[in-house]
């Protein structure tokens, strides 16, 4: 099937199977941030956006992105690289395995929340699943970078 | 996905008519069908591009059209107001952000899962399933048959000055639930529905003197002694049956306050 889609910003039309998934199809466009990490749609490894909204690109089938803007972490690394920074000054950086999908969400949350509460963070990031940090590095993380863009993290 | 072809429908009659063939699927979220990848699917039936995306708010009611995401389902003002908040407790714990962006409230309903957190809710809120052509059934009677051939188009939810309230207990944060329930109450009758049992939700119903009298205790008690539980690996039907009890009683509190 033809599917014509921004990828980045960059507009492309290819021709592709009705059952391929989202994740096979941007990786064969060389996005290789993208991974499938749980094949049970749990862990937000995947995580992608289309139209600036953050889904699991493991579940999203390629046809369904024939018109819509498709934004993976390969176009948007200036802002990966600020929010990495205070993931590496956090010490929440461990194996880096979950990084890819947990740095869409957190940079798709910041968009989202003016001033979230530590709870709406939890909420929002509740499906990036991190086995190495407990999170509590993440959250200083966050919280640095929230402030940096001139936002803040209530209590 | 093993699809062999795939439509995005261009109208309800197209998708109906291509759900009568064999092996035809009609594709919600995909959230749950990506879950059985070998799966061969003959004809795909995309509702994406029908306009079943959008909440309205009328008069009596909230119409809800089947390409609704759980997230906004979740955080649409109109129902938070409603429903005291209980459309947003009631999908908060749904996997993340990103899996309630797609799964579709469609995909729940039809999909008529034991677990649902949505189908626990809308019991109680007395909602109402539209199909394409069966029309308007209360969801309980859609439970029995599920959607067969046809399509759910909407799912309504009736307004009635009420207070909701829904609570659910868990393993861990985004797992399914152990044990559901929602309770609606309205000047005449108290629904409390009980879900993940772990089968499908289902709703009884009291008259509102009858709670007041008996107390939220016993009145919680009466309710989850209406639904049989079992047992799997997330918890045994006893312990299912005990927290029902103290859910229920909460919620009478939550929602009837000094009534009671």
């Amino acid at each position: 099937m033809m599917i014509t889609y921004w990828l980045n910003g960059k507009k492309s039309s290819a021709d592709i199977e009705p059952g391929m998934m989202l994740y096979d199809f941007l990786r064969s466009q060389g996005c290789y941030s993208v991974k499938c990490g749980c094949e049970t749609t749990n862990c937000g490894l995947c995580t992608v956006w289309v139209n600036d909204v953050p889904v699991l690109s493991c579940a999203v089938l390629a046809v369904r992105i024939d018109g819509c803007q498709v934004t993976t972490l390969e176009g948007l690394q200036e802002d990966a690289k600020e929010f990495a920074y205070y993931m590496g000054l956090q010490g929440a950086d461990q194996c880096g395995f979950c990084n890819p999908g947990f740095v869409m969400n957190v940079l798709a949350m910041v968009r989202r929340f003016d001033s979230p509460t530590e709870d709406d963070i939890k909420e929002f990031l509740s499906g990036n699943l991190c086995r190495c940090t407990g999170y509590m590095s993440h959250m200083r993380a966050i919280k640095e970078y929230f402030k940096a863009k001139g936002k803040e993290v209530r209590s | 996905m093993n699809i062999v072809q795939y439509t995005k429908a261009a109208s309800l009659e197209e998708a109906w008519e291509l759900n009568q063939g064999r092996g035809a699927v009609v594709l919600g979220g995909c959230c749950w069908l990506r879950l059985s990848p070998q799966r061969r699917i003959a004809q795909a039936i995309d509702l994406s591009g029908l306009g079943l995306d959008a909440i309205e708010e009328r008069d009596d009611s909230f119409k809800i059209g089947a390409m609704v995401t759980l997230g906004a389902f979740g955080s649409h003002e109109g129902l938070l107001t409603y429903t005291k908040g209980a459309v947003k407790e009631a999908t908060r714990h749904i996997v993340g952000t990103q899996f309630r962006n797609l799964a579709t409230i469609g995909g729940s309903i039809s999909g008529r899962f034991g677990f649902s957190d949505i189908w626990t809710l809308l019991l109680a809120l007395d909602a109402d399933v539209e199909l394409y052509k069966g029309g308007r059934v209360p969801l309980s009677d859609f439970g029995k048959t599920g959607p067969g051939k046809d399509i759910v188009s909407h799912i309504i939810v009736p307004k009635k000055s009420s207070q909701t309230a829904y609570a659910s207990l868990r393993l861990n944060e985004t797992d399914f639930p152990i044990i559901a329930a929602a309770v609606h109450v309205d000047g005449k009758d108290v629904r409390c529905a009980i879900g993940a049992r772990p089968g499908r939700a289902e709703v009884m119903t009291l008259p509102v003197d009858t709670v007041k009298t008996l107390g939220c205790e016993k009145a919680g008690r009466e309710f989850a002694e209406k639904v049989t539980y079992e047992t799997n690996q997330r918890g045994s039907s006893e312990y299912r049956h005990d927290m029902a009890v103290v859910l229920c009683r909460r919620l009478l509190a939550q929602t009837m306050g000094d009534d009671v």
